[in-house]
Parts: structure tokens; sequence; C-alpha cells
């Protein structure tokens, strides 16, 4: 798997590279700078890229805004971002499109190899890799008594927040060290309560229940 | 609106058209009907001011008595005063800010009376009264007179000078002309007409020309630079304050957060290397809390990086650091921005986004909204930030609120903050910074 990584910062770009390769993906170009990356993204179309939010040369959201020209110019290209903080209003751009193929996770997320390549593999297939903490500022406006999310209980709840994550129903049994078929059963009472139209499609169900939880505001 | 209406209607000259005729001549009328009364007005209660005043003052020594009534008097020249200013911009377009000391929180009676016994807009105005009856009325009477006197000069040319002298004799001076008989009382009305003809284009200018003496008397040119910089020095302080005190709470969270942390990771990794030969499972235990512990030093680094800019701002600016902390909201929250392409200098926005989001901590907290409007704009030389909920009211500044510090934080910047709270709600909390987008 072909991968375009954008890191403005050399320990951290080393590391991502050794990390990336030590789980057999191909690093197609490891860039430190915003042009650098357009231009990566352009001619080398990578199966998957790794972008830092802040990129030089202006420091700002240069590494978002080339992800976000990337989508538009090769729709559901798929693209993973690292940043030190998370913002629901940056999550909801990179979802706008409906696409899918996004993930924005903070950069601590590294730490765990195992769970970041996994992000990084699902963001390539198409899926959606969203950090925790986005999902707790989506349900933290949503909660309260008389709402809809007020309904669920508490083991929905968790359920919801692995599968607004972008985490599979084996991923997230695996999580809560359950079987698979209880995950199920889970999601349609979530789906039912929520009012939201059941997809066997993965990727699709995350996408719908993150707009779900993202509307309103 | 008012001001300015006036202001072109005092300046124009008349349009030709009849119009613009009526406009003037109605324009002219009521300037010289309110100089008339404020001569009338300014005499009587400039006059009576100052002999209040000067009895009161003299009155200090006997058994004290002037201590008690001297505060009133105060407040009654003070309100004297006001209404001069308030007629001043309504009637003139002349602006007199006024320059009082605010009095410090929580000052007592006595303090607050002493305090304005000390502050030179007080004397200044006692100084004002005197030149207020002698001058200020006469600048009043002037405008007044000349629109009325010449209807004394037609009513003699149309018959009124047979009241004063049968033909024979000089029996009235009406202006330079000696009244002594029809001739010449035709004459007066000549000159009358003349003098007509010179208030209907002088009038509302010497009306103003009053207005402007005011201001030179109550306005205050040096005093207002003086107190300009009282008010730099104050704010000055206030800034070093709070920057001081910020440095303080960033060096102790340091200290105890990120840093200890990292002594931990440091001992932890220290172990695990010692540990991984001989017991390898508890070294990879050690290890795991290590990495547990970098990223508790993370997001404890994370929350005091935003404490002190947030990154949102430096990567977006302030419109849409405002949307993404009313995203981070427990409410709803409607955000409205409109301050074009540019950016305020960061201190600027700095400040207006903690202000921001001070404001809406204290709506979360103690208003019991369920909505939250925050509306940015930027107009007339300055960024004007309204926050509105609909929560139970009652919110003032002070008493815990956080507001007062908003309003210090501002203040560096010459920026003000108004709150409207009534019990009941709805809270409308608005800010004024002057600056510049670039």
């Amino acid at each position: 798997m072909r991968v375009v990584l954008a890191e403005d910062l050399f320990l951290l770009r080393d590391g991502l590279v050794r990390l990336l390769e030590a789980y057999d993906f191909e690093i197609a170009a490891a860039v430190e700078s915003g042009p650098e990356l357009d231009r990566a993204l352009a001619e080398l179309v990578p199966d998957v890229a790794v972008v830092d939010v802040r990129l030089p040369p202006t420091h700002t959201d240069e590494g978002l805004q080339c992800a976000l020209r990337a989508r538009r110019a090769r729709p559901g290209l798929p693209v993973l971002v690292l940043s030190q903080h998370v913002e629901r209003l940056y999550a909801r751009e990179l979802l706008a499109d409906g696409a899918g193929g996004v993930g924005y996770l903070l950069k601590d997320r590294v730490f765990d190899a195992e769970q970041f390549v996994d992000a990084v593999r699902r963001v390539a297939a198409g899926g959606t890799a969203m950090d925790p903490q986005v999902i707790r500022q989506l349900l933290a406006g949503r909660a309260g008594d008389g709402r809809p999310l007020g309904r669920l209980t508490p083991r929905e709840l968790e359920v919801l927040e692995l599968m607004a994550q972008g985490r599979s129903n084996a991923a997230i049994a695996g999580h809560l060290v359950v079987t698979e078929r209880a995950i199920a059963k889970h999601t349609s009472n979530i789906f039912a309560k929520l009012g939201l139209e059941v997809s066997d499609d993965d990727n699709r169900r995350v996408l719908a229940v993150l707009a779900y939880l993202d509307q309103g505001r | 609106m008012d001001r300015t209406d006036r202001r072109e209607r005092v300046d124009r000259p008349a349009d030709n058209d009849a119009a613009g005729a009526r406009s003037r001549g109605r324009t002219v009328v009521l300037a010289g009907l309110r100089a008339l009364f404020l001569a009338v007005v300014s005499l009587g209660g400039s006059l009576s001011l100052l002999v209040l005043s000067l009895v009161s003052l003299a009155l200090v020594p006997v058994l004290g008595v002037g201590l008690l009534t001297t505060p009133l008097v105060v407040k009654w020249v003070r309100a004297w005063a006001n209404w001069r200013r308030l007629v001043a911009v309504r009637w003139g377009g002349v602006r007199i800010p006024p320059r009082y000391r605010v009095p410090p929180a929580g000052a007592g009676w006595w303090a607050r009376a002493s305090g304005v016994l000390r502050d030179p807009a007080t004397w200044r105005e006692f100084g004002w009264l005197p030149l207020d009856a002698v001058l200020g009325f006469l600048t009043a009477l002037v405008p007044a007179l000349l629109l009325l006197y010449p209807f004394e000069g037609f009513a003699l040319a149309l018959g009124l000078w047979r009241v004063f002298t049968d033909g024979t004799y000089v029996g009235w001076w009406y202006g330079f002309v000696p009244v002594g008989g029809q001739g010449s009382a035709l004459a007066a009305g000549a000159l009358g007409a003349v003098l007509l003809v010179a208030s209907w284009w002088l009038t509302p200018a010497l009306l103003r020309f009053h207005f402007l003496f005011t201001r030179v008397l109550l306005g205050g040119g040096r005093g207002e630079l003086a107190e300009r910089v009282r008010v730099l020095t104050e704010t000055r302080r206030d800034a070093v304050d709070t920057s001081a005190a910020e440095l303080r709470r960033i060096e102790r969270d340091l200290h105890d957060g990120a840093q200890a942390r990292l002594v931990a990771m440091g001992m932890e990794l220290g172990t695990a290397e010692a540990l991984i030969g001989k017991n390898p499972e508890k070294a990879r235990e050690l290890l795991a809390r290590a990495r547990r512990s970098s990223g508790e030093a993370l997001a404890e680094l994370r929350d005091l990086v935003h404490g002190i800019h947030p990154p949102v701002l430096a990567e977006r600016g302030l419109g849409d650091a405002v949307r993404a902390l009313a995203l981070r909201l427990p409410l709803d929250t409607e955000v409205t921005v409109d301050i074009g392409g540019g950016r305020a200098d960061a201190p600027v926005e700095s400040a207006a986004y903690f202000a921001v989001s001070e404001v809406l901590t204290n709506a979360v907290k103690h208003s019991g909204a369920e909505r939250v409007w925050v509306d940015l704009r930027y107009a007339e030389g300055a960024l004007r930030i309204a926050v509105t909920d609909d929560g139970r009211g009652g919110a003032r500044i002070g008493g815990g609120s956080g507001l007062a510090g908003v309003e210090r934080r501002l203040g560096t910047f010459d920026g003000v903050l108004a709150v409207g709270s009534p019990v009941g709600g709805p809270t409308v909390v608005t800010m004024e910074i002057p600056c510049e987008l670039s």
C-alpha cells in the first residue's frame, strides 16, 4: 500500500516512516510542506495520505487545506489527518463531502502502533477513523434528557461511540469483549431509537451516525 | 442619527426651492427659540447653582453642615452640566464627553464623596458656573435676539412708533436708528429686515457657537489628556499584572503537570530497562505505563497550549475559532461572523477570543440558557461582539461572574463591555474593541 506522508518536524516524520515501513507500507513520498504535498498528492496518487494539519509555509492549517483540495480534485482520495489538537469544526469540513475515506486523529494515537496502523488501513479502504475526542465533543453537544441520545442505554452509548470512531462490528465486539451478534443487536437498537436507516455497509453506517451526531448546529 | 441630521441642516446653505426655504426657516426659528430658552435657563440655572455651591462650601467650617450639603450640590451641578451636554449634542451636534472618574468598586459613601471632590472634573464644573451665567448667557442671547429683534423694527414701521413719539422728537432708539416719525420708523423696519436676513444665515451657527463655547469650558483640553494618561496607566498596570499572573499559572501547570509526568516516565523507562533481562513481563508492564504517562503529559500540554493561545485561533483566525468554541459547548449556539477576510492583530484576536470564551462559560454555568447567539462583526473601526442567551438573566459585572476580568482584559485595548441582563432574561453582553484589520 503506497502512502504519501506530510509532517514538518523531522523527528516525527522519521518516526512515522519507520512505523509505517515496519507494517509493510510503501512510502511513496515523505514531504515537509504544503506545496510539496500538493504536488505529491496530484502526481503520485497514493492509496492513502497521512497529513499533519499544520505545515509550512504558513504554519496554519495548510495540511488540512491541501487534503481538502486534493479530495475535491479526486473525490474519495483517502486522507488521514493528524493534529496536536482536534476540533469538531475540522472534522465537519473533512466529512462534508460524504465520500468517506477520511481519518482525523490526535498525534498521540500514533503511540498505539497497532491501532494507528489499523486506522490507516481502514481509511485507505474507504472507511472512517475519527478520534475519540471528536466523538466525545459530538456526543457532549447532543446529550441530555429528552433528546434521542438520552434514550440510549449506557452500553448502547458505548457502542455508538466506538461505531462513530469508525470501527466495524467485529472490532467493537473485540474491544468490549462480547460477541458480534450482541453488537449487531445493539446496533439495530441504536438505529431504531435514533430513527436512522440501517445499512449493511459498515462505512455508510459510520457516515450516517456521524452526520446524525453533527446535525442541527 | 438625529445628530448628523441636525448638523446637516445647520451647515447646509438653504436650497433655492420652496421646500428648502421652508425647512431652513423652521431650522432658524427653532434655533432662535432654543437659544432664547438656553439664555434664560443658563442664567437662572448656573447662577442659582453657583450661589448654592458657594453657600454650601462656606458652610463647611460651620459645624460641618457643608460636608453634608456639598455632595448634594455637586450631584446637582453634575446633573445640570450633563443636561447641557445632552442639549449640546441634540440641538447643536456638539459632543462634550464627560470625563468623570469612576469610583472604585466597593467604595463606601465617604470614599465616593471625597473621590468626587478630588475629581478635577468637579472643579472644572464649578468654574464653569459663573462663566456660563455671564458668557454662556450672552452667547445664547445673541442668536435669540438676532431672530426676535427684527420684529420690533417691523412693528415700529407698522405704527408702533406712535406709542413713543408724536413725530416731533426722538422717542425711541431702534439699534442705531433714532425713531422720531414714520420716516425713521421705516428706516428701523429696513434695519430689521437686514437683521432678519442676517438671522436667516447666522442664528443656527451662532447657537452652535454657544455649544462650542460650552465645550471649551466643560470638555477640558489638558484635563482630558491627563485623564487619558491616568486611564492608560491603570490599564497598563492591569495588563502587566494579568500577564504576570498568567505566566505564574503556566509555570505552575508545567511544573506540576507535564514536567512531573516526564520525570515519572523517565523512571519507568529506566526501571524497565533494568528489568528487561530478568523479568520481561514486569518490564512490559512498566513500558505500557510509561506510554500512558506520555499520553497524559501530552493531554496536559494540549490543555495548557489551548489556554495560552488556542491552536485553531492561530490557524484560522477569530471567526472560526469562535465557531470551534461554540461547537464545544453543550448548548445550541448560533454564530454569525461578518469581519470580511481581514484579521485583527494577534493580541486583539486573543483578547476577543478569551472574552467570548469567558462570556460563554458564564452563560453555560449561570444562566440556565438553552440557546446562545454570538454575533461578531467589524464596523466603524471596531470589533463588535454580542453574546445573547435566553437564560434567566440577572448577570452583572463583578460578583464573581468573571465579567469584571473580561472588562479589565478588554480595557488594555481601549475595549469596553456592557451587560444588559434584566431578571428573567435575556442576557446580552456586548463588547467593542477598537482595532484595525489587516
